[in-house]
């Protein structure tokens, strides 16, 4: 993820240091840039956690890891790009100026686009791959397996054939030229670090949409029907529950958590899309919801959050190519200490 | 005896009661009658020396096949012996990680971890780039290491890396197991990536040592160089016969140790590992044992594949290649040794035979074009198979571990004599119905089917089913 590192670049002063030894423990630098680390982890952190909701949702009413979630995100990420072609904006070096009102507008249309593709996408991939194997009452390592393969497809669909269907405009070997409509700008300073109108963007979405998936889940009907089917499907089937509607709803949730997500990634990360660009996305946002609990649904935020503040410390002591080690040890060692993540596992119970 | 019930298994699909018939192709309502079965009870009850004698003409077949120039087979684009080199690394890998995967059944993807770590292992001794290797000359890190010589520390560094690893994580189970493994593997890249100064970094590692045989006026450096590129007798095909000779070895080992108490227990642990462990199974033992041969495996394709390449970079040990490994070993049926071979066979094979072509059977298509669009048509052909055959293309059958050759002879005797008549004969082969019982359950062409699965208990019964056969 070359993007991301250079993009870190400019925000962790301390970053890369020449370094005369293998690890460099900067710890000075933690110190001194702990409040503005803290701020992009966490920007970083709510982009994992919305996707780390689809993986932890299919997983508790599956037992299934949708190893091709992270293709409905990369796919959210061209619906959004797309949205905002047909919108009539124009990749260009500079930032569009529409104004707070119009920019916020058209941020969310082209949020609902994206939505619209990734949640599509995320639906259809239930009924074409994994249904089938349902019937079948097939063992998961073949769900998996099928998982892999719509990956593939996916990514090869992005990479040589939409390119094709849209004379070149979308998809493709290359990244897509960035369409920017906000300019990162410096809003207020928490503790002397700069806080961004797109960190304050990024951050107060995720919570929005975190809040409204956590009410959604454990306040409404549908909600539960998930918890139930996630509890004990034979059961819930029992009491009248669709099995069959309750999974296309699941797929359905993190389709669209995926498309928010893949949004405000593009908005931090502009010249992120593109058909591999969801890949080490997805793997950091499973380990997330995995770290949290898999199967339960604020253990996926908590993950998330967690995983993303953590790996920026982490890149500034090691330094920056250690971050996606820091990210996979502190995976490893929670599990060891805590096998079922750190909230455990079950959606079924996760309530206050 | 009752670890085959009608649980979903990863392996047993082949079973009636795990997979309803209509989701089963061209097997009709007999699941073990095809032409597949027949030919796999002929094969069980030949004797030892018998098999051998088909085996070894078939090896050698294999072997033969990249100098053969079979003429739709051999590839057009690239070097033939060069695909078949590449295809004994991975079906090496694939017998590998079907010992963790297919076998022990953990999900592993992280097996490229192992394989980078001895492909690095190799160059870190020989290449001369390598940072540790500037001693001069007698220093026991010098650059004296012949490849052979660093085979053995790669296998013993990378069985320590899979004791490791496996201590800490085996105690986890399922998908927490498939994460941490990935995290694993990509550490191990990075690793690779970071640690300049042992390993090159970015960079990688120039010039590593390969086996120096054959060297003559034409081929300064041996027929297993680079240089030595043109021509039938490629280094390429030198190298497929390197790891044949690997390949032979490991089958040879897993083989046994599939049929010993070590295999038994694996089998029990992936049927099901509690009432493995109940039954007395030392599980976690097992596991990491399985987890250490499986990773001293890839080891030694690591080892080759750094000699064949002579240069090893970060970037070649991508997650992606694990999750290419794991399709090998599904695609041609994970448990199944010939199976995964003819995956890993499949996954380097079908996209080089495209490549460069201009007709097939005298259809003028694009070969590059189709090349290129491997991956997507590898997928959909995963999410295909996965839906109609899920077992995968060489799906394994559960079988009798211990006392096997005995009861398939039997079971085929009585396959003859019972078939006909219609029941069984008598005083002639008294032993013969208790076979025939124990196979009758799978309508009578399956002596395999409902019988025993191979944890202590099935032991047990197949011990007396061969007493009374006695």
């Amino acid at each position: 993820m070359p993007a991301l590192a250079e993009a870190l670049v400019h925000s962790a002063t301390a970053g890369p240091l020449v370094h005369q030894s293998l690890i460099d423990f900067n710890l000075a630098g933690l110190g001194r840039n702990f409040w503005g680390l803290t701020i992009e982890g966490l920007t970083y952190g709510a982009i994992y956690a919305l996707v780390a909701v689809g993986y932890t949702l299919v997983y508790g009413v599956l037992r299934l890891i949708n190893f091709a979630h992270s293709e409905v995100f990369m796919l959210g990420m061209f619906g959004q790009y797309a949205t905002l072609l047909l919108l009539g904006f124009y990749p260009s070096g500079n930032a569009y100026d529409k104004g707070i009102l119009l920019t916020v507008l058209y941020l969310g249309i082209a949020m609902l686009g994206g939505m619209i593709v990734a949640g599509g996408t995320a639906v259809g991939l239930e009924r074409v791959a994994y249904r089938p194997l349902r019937k079948r009452g097939a063992p998961s390592l073949v769900f998996l397996i099928t998982a892999i393969g719509m990956s593939f497809v996916l990514q090869e669909f992005v990479h040589f054939v939409l390119p094709k269907l849209t004379g070149g405009t979308l998809g493709g070997v290359n990244a897509q030229q960035p369409i920017r409509l906000v300019q990162p700008e410096v809003q207020f300073t928490i503790g002397g670090a700069p806080v961004t109108n797109v960190t304050l963007v990024i951050i107060l979405s995720a919570l929005v949409l975190a809040l409204a998936t956590d009410l959604f889940i454990n306040r409404t009907k549908f909600g539960r029907g998930i918890r139930a089917v996630a509890q004990d499907p034979v059961t819930a089937t029992l009491m009248g529950v669709s099995r069959e509607r309750v999974i296309m709803l699941t797929f359905l949730i993190g389709g669209i958590l995926a498309g928010a997500a893949a949004l405000l990634y593009t908005l931090r990360v502009p010249n992120g899309i593109i058909y591999s660009g969801g890949f080490i996305l997805g793997i950091k946002a499973f380990s997330a919801a995995v770290l949290g609990g898999i199967g339960n649904l604020r253990g996926a935020l908590l993950g998330g959050l967690l995983l993303g503040v953590m790996e920026n410390y982490g890149q500034v002591v090691f330094g920056t190519e250690w971050r996606d080690v820091v990210a996979f040890v502190l995976l490893i060692v929670v599990l060891m200490f805590r096998p079922t993540g750190i909230l455990g596992e079950s959606l079924g119970r996760a309530r206050a | 005896m009752s670890t085959s019930t009608p649980a979903p298994q990863p392996s047993s699909s082949g079973a009636p009661t795990s997979m309803p018939p209509a989701g089963r192709v061209a097997t009709k309502d007999r699941p073990h009658g095809g032409v597949g079965d027949r030919l796999r009870l002929w094969w069980d009850a030949l004797p030892r020396p018998t098999q051998w004698l088909v085996g070894v003409p078939f090896v050698l077949f294999m072997a033969l096949v990249p100098i053969l120039n079979i003429p739709v087979l051999t590839t057009v684009g690239t070097n033939f012996g060069g695909v078949m080199a590449q295809f004994g690394m991975i079906a090496l890998i694939a017998i590998g990680l079907n010992v963790v995967v297919g076998q022990a059944g953990l999900l592993d993807l992280g097996y490229v971890g192992f394989y980078a770590i001895g492909a690095y292992t190799v160059a870190i001794l020989t290449s001369p780039d390598s940072p540790w290797n500037q001693a001069g000359e007698g220093h026991w890190l010098g650059r004296e290491w012949a490849w052979l010589a660093a085979l053995p520390v790669a296998i013993a560094i990378t069985s320590l890396s899979g004791l490791i690893l496996g201590s800490p994580t085996l105690r986890l189970r399922g998908d927490y197991l498939a994460i941490v493994t990935l995290g694993f593997g990509e550490i191990v890249r990075l690793l690779a990536d970071n640690l300049d100064e042992l390993t090159g970094g970015g960079q990688g590692l120039r010039g590593v040592a390969y086996p120096r045989l054959g060297v003559t006026e034409d081929l300064p450096n041996g027929v297993f160089s680079a240089g030595n590129a043109a021509g039938t007798l490629n280094s390429g095909v030198w190298w497929y016969w390197l790891s044949l000779v690997f390949i032979v070895i490991s089958l040879l080992f897993v083989g046994n140790l599939e049929r010993s108490r070590v295999g038994r227990a694996w089998v029990a642990i992936r049927e099901d590992e509690d009432a493995a462990e109940i039954m007395g199974v030392p599980t976690f033992r097992f596991k990491l044992w399985a987890f250490v041969i499986g990773a001293s495996i890839g080891g030694v394709a690591g080892a080759l594949y750094a000699g064949q390449v002579q240069f090893v970079i970060p970037t070649n040990f991508n997650v992606i290649n694990s999750v290419l490994f794991l399709c090998a070993v599904v695609l041609g049926g994970q448990g199944n040794k010939l199976g995964v071979i003819l995956g890993a066979f499949i996954i380097v094979y079908v996209p080089n035979f495209f490549l460069g072509r201009t007709e097939l059977f005298g259809i003028p298509i694009n070969g590059n074009e189709i090349a290129s669009y491997r991956y997507l048509f590898f997928g959909l052909a995963l999410v295909v198979l996965m839906i109609f055959r899920p077992q995968g293309l060489i799906p394994v059958r559960q079988k009798l571990l211990t006392y096997g050759r005995e009861l398939y002879v039997a079971a085929r005797r009585s396959a003859h004599v019972v078939a006909p008549r219609g029941g069984s004969d008598g005083g002639a082969r008294p032993g013969t119905p208790a076979v025939a019982t124990a196979s009758g359950g799978a309508g009578g062409a399956a002596p395999v089917a409902g019988g025993p699965t191979a944890d202590g208990p099935g032991t047990a019964r197949s011990t007396t089913n061969e007493e009374e056969t006695r």
